[in-house]
């Protein structure tokens, strides 16, 4: 059956990557002998052999009928009681079935093969994927086919096609001009900005309560969102996206204020832009004793005490600071929006950050 | 000559209904001539080939979970409030997507365990492709005339990470959420159009209202419909090459030798889908995969420990997190005539993925160039007969180990009880020293195999057995091989450094230095297979052969 | 039955039925003490607990947060952090701690109920502080899914959406949640032990807290719909999950698959 030396792996080759010698190689002695399985030669193994694999078919048929009673025994429906170990039981019992159902045959047939079917190996001749006659005669045919259409001797019906379909899917790619809107200054605001001169103030996420400057205690992390953020009807989350805020209270004596943001926080309470300057991410891990806020995406950490200066992982920018101070009742509020834009870097950031600075 | 064959035809008439409508059927569409061509077409028979049809019956079982979970899935952004039955998130706000792919999880009986088999298959999917593509690697699969596969099946990873990950994102979920955000803020750091580019994904600011529509419109029509195209492409050049085998007795390259399509390699085949599909159906039944009832809707305020893509985007978010932000005083993102440069996200999402794709394309040319080798192999290399490939694969592999990990460190972090940042740094370092210690290791690795198998081939297995020789020599008794078993290990190409050559001007250009140079780097360090003249050799010096007959004797003498 | 009646008749039967009597009524009258005791020690201390845990304090807390609890350089002033706070850290095994290191560990608790209250007592007695919950705070009766949400907002960034755990910086950790008692948990919230920040009665109001506890101990005891839940740590224990259980079930039975049978 095996092909013999005149077909290994190394005569084929060419000389130059061939290490070794012709002379001194191994021969191949073809393929070895057949060897017969038990069920070849014993009649009551190949019996049992085959009450396996009628087995393994009935179990599948067990699984089936697993599935279907799981179906439609275990109630789901409103009233019935139906608790959380209820889905998991009829998950668990649908699954199983399946495992039997599918198990049961792919097993059942597979020993079938292994067992009873013939295991002779067989050798069968590779064939050249290309045949050189196959290729003068393609090369043939497409000359003809090129000469007919006489595209060669009529260059300016080539050239004028060639032109129209390099620009014919220049409409396909227009088509999705209105996929979104261009990209404006919306990205470097939020919703902290006064309006009508009166100054935010800073809610609790999620349900929208204001915050008064004696609530937030040494230690506290409180989870803001801009006042009127509940109310909005439309782009709720993309507002909330940008203006999200970690509200921190700390000894006013370890915070270093740079010069021109001393008054951006309020007797040592101070807001930061919760959006990672890396890709975005929540920095929402408050360490209340060593002061780091810690990303929990991709571990970008900044120091409270430095104006969330980053001291590890990706992020390269501090994340932006809310400048807020007490309104008359005592509520924390946000004196402007954040002065500069919030979250990931984008190309035009710089330009959207002198204009809000100018 | 068709009016005389339509003449003979009517001979034929068959005897059932069956073969009556078979024999319709086929008048019709020729199947008979299909079935002569492959009814008996040969498959090799090996364990390691089997990773193709996982990923092909995964996707399958995608498909079919697939459809019906589009039956009560709906992809809209609008707000709504939770009234299903799962008490954990009653009234909660929540987009109709999440609230939908509540309802299946909770209200639509079977709907979790599709939900379940569904992911899993997916991941299970991606994992076989890239078992399936080390394998192809590994054992030298690639080389001519596979090149083109080679390229396919690519490809297909490619699309099967895509697959996964416009699918990982449509319940809307807390996790996913964050996950799309993450996408958001690095598509936004691509130079130039990056806002653009996000804007138009988002339609307008993240997250905005259509990304689920959208994502879900990629998932269902446009990913898999090149997938399928792309399997087809794939099986297709699979029956052209016909499959590759593993070298033996019997074995070359103008044969190939295994079980015909019929009955074996199909039942074999057939069964091992049914098979998948349970191993699937197991781990559905009895292990979550995707709580989202634990994540909660989207929501950009929060934000749960552990946020990690799926494993097949893990080794990008691992990149991520290596990386650092601000090195000294150098901040990796800076501005440049008035416009940012956000080079600590931009490099590691593109370079490190940019590196490993464009790499595995091109490797078949590359070694191709390398060796000037043009001949046709449908004979594999035992990766230890390749130390040289073997030793590049496993560095590529280590290094997308390392950036995979990290994407794990917070979690090594608490389960090894060491320290996040600790872990990160020895990541960073393990980033650029782990590839050239896998190199090195698994070269010397692969060499010392094929020694051993030399050894083997020349004297035989070890027995165990130590006999003391009548001069008082003790020695261990070898086993000789028997011609079959020696032949595989010594039925190996080793080829030698091949070195520069001028071209026809006489001139040895400088691409041709760089080629012997790495040539050299391949075979240099090789161990030639065993010949007959050594096994002659080995025979007459040694006396392990004289040993194995005196043990013969003693053995007859004390019976 | 013939053995019972005949033992019914034995002289001692008489003594042996007025000892489980008495122990019945000891038994009851036992439980229901420590139970009217449990609701007192969540309100107000005896001056005698104050004295007791004055005593236990100096012997076994004194060396780090120093007499008086006035703080040294070893251990933070313990004036004004409140019983609920000695309540957690004791109650829980975190203090006395065993030694430095980037945060407390859980370990075995030292003292029992008693002491943990006497402690408890004399560091509320030193300012005023957040104090141990009520009973009705504890009940896990609030509302789940407001809980829920409030979970997501303040904690989940740490412990992870399902409670189950995360890693902060530098060897520090937010432990997982499963087997915490309602009380230690709403303790922890109210004076934010080592890292954790204090989420006060103005940030998370009790009813709020109750929610949580609730939301917590309804996910704990449901468990997962869907079978095992894989530490519910996420991805990354799904994709190790299908790459050596999912995909090593699968090379097992290709390796069958291709074996010649014998």
């Amino acid at each position: 059956m095996g092909n013999h030396s005149d077909g290994s792996p190394n005569h084929s080759g060419t000389v130059a990557t061939a290490g070794q010698n012709e002379v001194e190689k191994f021969q191949d002695p073809g393929l070895p002998p057949h060897r017969l399985r038990l069920a070849d030669t014993d009649p009551r193994a190949a019996k049992r052999a085959e009450r396996q694999v009628a087995f393994l078919f009935g179990l599948s048929v067990v699984g089936t009928a697993t599935f279907i009673l799981a179906y439609f025994l275990i109630d789901l429906g409103e009233g019935s009681g139906a608790t959380i170990a209820t889905i998991r039981l009829q998950n668990a019992l649908l699954g199983l079935g399946t495992a039997f159902a599918m198990l049961g045959i792919g097993t059942g047939i597979v020993h079938w093969a292994k067992a009873l079917m013939p295991d002779h190996e067989v050798s069968e001749e590779r064939h050249a994927v290309r045949y050189e006659e196959d290729r003068q005669a393609a090369v043939r045919i497409v000359d003809d086919i090129v000469e007919e259409t006489g595209i060669k001797r009529r260059p300016l019906i080539r050239n004028t096609l060639l032109g129209a379909v390099a620009l014919a899917p220049l409409p396909a790619i227009a088509i999705f001009g209105d996929l979104g809107p261009r990209p404006d200054k919306a990205l470097a605001h939020t919703m902290w900005a006064p309006e009508d001169g009166k100054l935010k103030r800073l809610t609790r996420d999620p349900d929208g309560t204001p915050i008064k400057a004696s609530d937030v205690t040494i230690g506290s992390a409180f989870h803001v969102i801009p006042e009127g953020l509940n109310e909005l009807h439309e782009g709720k989350l993309n507002e909330k996206a940008k203006a999200v805020v970690l509200l921190m209270r700390l000894d006013p004596e370890s915070l270093n204020p740079s010069p021109g943001r001393e008054d951006w926080g309020y007797n040592g309470i101070v807001a930061y832009s919760k959006i990672c300057t890396h890709v975005g991410c929540p920095v929402a891990l408050y360490e209340q004793q060593t002061h780091h806020l810690l990303c929990p995406c991709h571990q970008s950490t900044f120091d409270l005490t430095k104006e969330c200066k980053v001291i590890f992982g990706p992020a390269s920018r501090p994340l932006p600071q809310l400048p807020i101070a007490v309104d008359d009742e005592g509520y924390l509020v946000a004196t402007s929006d954040f002065n500069e834009p919030v979250g990931p870097s984008y190309w035009e950031r710089d330009e959207h950050e002198r204009s809000i600075k100018s | 000559m068709s009016a005389a064959s339509r003449a003979e035809a009517p001979a034929y008439v068959a005897k059932t209904k069956v073969g009556r409508i078979t024999d319709f059927v086929d008048e019709r569409v020729g199947g008979s001539g299909i079935l002569r061509e492959f009814g008996r077409k040969v498959f090799p028979d090996h364990w390691s080939f089997m990773f193709g049809e996982v990923a092909l019956y995964s996707f399958v079982i995608l498909l079919l979970s697939g459809t019906f979970l589009t039956f009560f899935f709906d992809p809209s952004m609008a707000e709504t409030h939770y009234d299903g039955s799962f008490t954990g998130l009653q009234n909660v706000e929540m987009s109709v997507a999440y609230s939908s792919s509540l309802d299946i999880s909770f209200d639509v009986r079977g709907g979790l365990f599709m939900r379940q088999v569904h992911h899993w298959a997916a991941l299970l999917f991606v994992a076989s492709i890239a078992v399936h593509m080390l394998r192809v690697f590994f054992t030298g699969a690639f080389r001519k005339p596979r090149e083109l596969n080679w390229v396919v099946g690519g490809v297909l990873l490619i699309l099967a990470m895509a697959a996964g990950f416009t699918g990982y994102s449509l319940p809307d979920d807390l996790l996913s959420g964050n996950g799309l955000r993450i996408i958001d803020g690095v598509i936004k750091s691509i130079p130039v159009i990056g806002t653009y580019i996000s804007f138009f994904l988002f339609g307008g600011e993240f997250p905005g209202t259509v990304i689920i529509g959208r994502l879900y419109m990629l998932h269902i029509l446009l990913v898999p419909a090149l997938i399928l195209l792309m399997i087809v492409l794939h099986l297709f050049m699979v029956v052209v090459h016909k499959h590759t085998q593993y070298p033996g007795p019997g074995r070359n390259d103008g044969n190939v030798v295994g079980y015909p399509l019929g009955p074996v390699y199909a039942a074999k085949a057939g069964g091992f889908f049914f098979i998948v599909f349970g191993v699937i159906a197991l781990m559905a039944a009895f292990f979550t995969i995707n709580p989202i009832w634990n994540y909660g809707p989207y929501d950009p305020s929060p934000v749960s420990a552990g946020t990690q893509p799926d494993w097949y985007i893990g080794f990008v978010d691992g990149a991520l997190r290596l990386m650092p932000g601000v090195i000294g005083d150098f901040h990796f993102e800076y501005v440049i005539f008035g416009y940012v440069l956000t080079l600590n996200v931009l490099l590691p999402a593109l370079v490190p993925a940019g590196i490993l794709f464009t790499v595995m394309f091109m490797y078949p040319w590359i070694e191709r160039w390398i060796t000037k080798d043009n001949r046709e192999h449908h004979v594999l290399d035992r990766p230890r007969n390749a130390p040289t490939r073997t030793a590049i694969g496993m560095a590529g592999f280590t290094w997308y180990c390392v950036m995979w990990a990290a994407a794990g460190s917070d979690l090594i972090a608490t389960h090894f009880n060491v320290s996040l940042n600790d872990v990160t740094y020895w990541l960073r370092a393990l980033f650029f020293i782990g590839p050239v210690l896998a190199f090195i290791v698994t070269k010397r690795v692969a060499l010392a195999l094929q020694r051993k198998d030399r050894e083997i081939a020349l004297h035989g297995r070890e027995t165990g057995r130590i006999v003391r020789l009548p001069h008082g020599e003790f020695i261990e008794v070898h086993a000789p091989l028997d011609d079959y078993k020696r032949y595989k290990l010594v039925g190996f190409e080793s080829p030698a450094p091949l070195p520069a050559v001028p071209n026809e001007h006489g001139i040895v250009t400088r691409k041709e230095k760089r080629r012997a140079a790495l040539s050299k780097l391949f075979f240099e360090d090789r161990v030639a297979p065993a010949t007959p003249g050594e096994l002659e050799a080995a025979h007459g010096h040694h006396g392990e052969h004289e040993a194995v007959e005196t043990a013969e004797e003693q053995r007859s003498l004390t019976h | 039955m013939k053995a019972l009646s005949q033992k019914r008749r034995h002289p001692l039967a008489a003594i042996a039925l007025l000892l489980m009597g008495l122990l019945v009524t000891g038994g009851l009258y036992a439980v229901a003490t420590t139970m009217n005791q449990a609701k007192a020690s969540t309100t107000n201390f005896t001056e005698h607990d104050t004295e007791e845990g004055g005593k236990l304090f100096a012997a076994n807390c004194a060396t780090c947060h120093g007499m008086g609890a006035s703080g040294t350089q070893d251990g933070p002033s313990l004036v004004g952090v409140g019983a609920a706070s000695v309540d957690f850290q004791v109650g829980t095994g975190r203090m006395p701690m065993q030694m430095n290191g980037p945060q407390a560990q859980e370990k075995p608790v030292q003292f029992n109920e008693e002491q943990t209250r006497q402690l408890a007592a004399y560091v509320a007695s030193l300012g005023p502080g957040p104090s141990i919950p009520e009973a009705g705070l504890l009940d896990e009766k609030g509302n789940a899914a407001e809980g829920g949400e409030l979970f997501r907002v303040n904690c989940a960034m740490c412990h992870n959406a399902a409670a189950a755990g995360g890693a902060l910086t530098r060897g520090k950790y937010a432990p997982p949640l499963a087997g915490v008692s309602g009380q230690h948990i709403y303790e922890a919230m109210a004076t934010g032990p080592q890292n954790m920040p204090v989420f006060n009665d103005a940030n998370i109001s009790p009813e709020g807290k109750r929610d949580i506890i609730t939301y917590l101990k309804q996910i704990e005891t449901n468990g997962s719909p869907g079978g095992a839940d894989l530490g519910a740590l996420g991805p990354v224990a799904e994709g190790l999950f299908v790459w050596i259980a999912g995909l090593g079930v699968i090379i097992a039975f290709t390796i069958w698959l291709t074996s010649r049978t014998s």
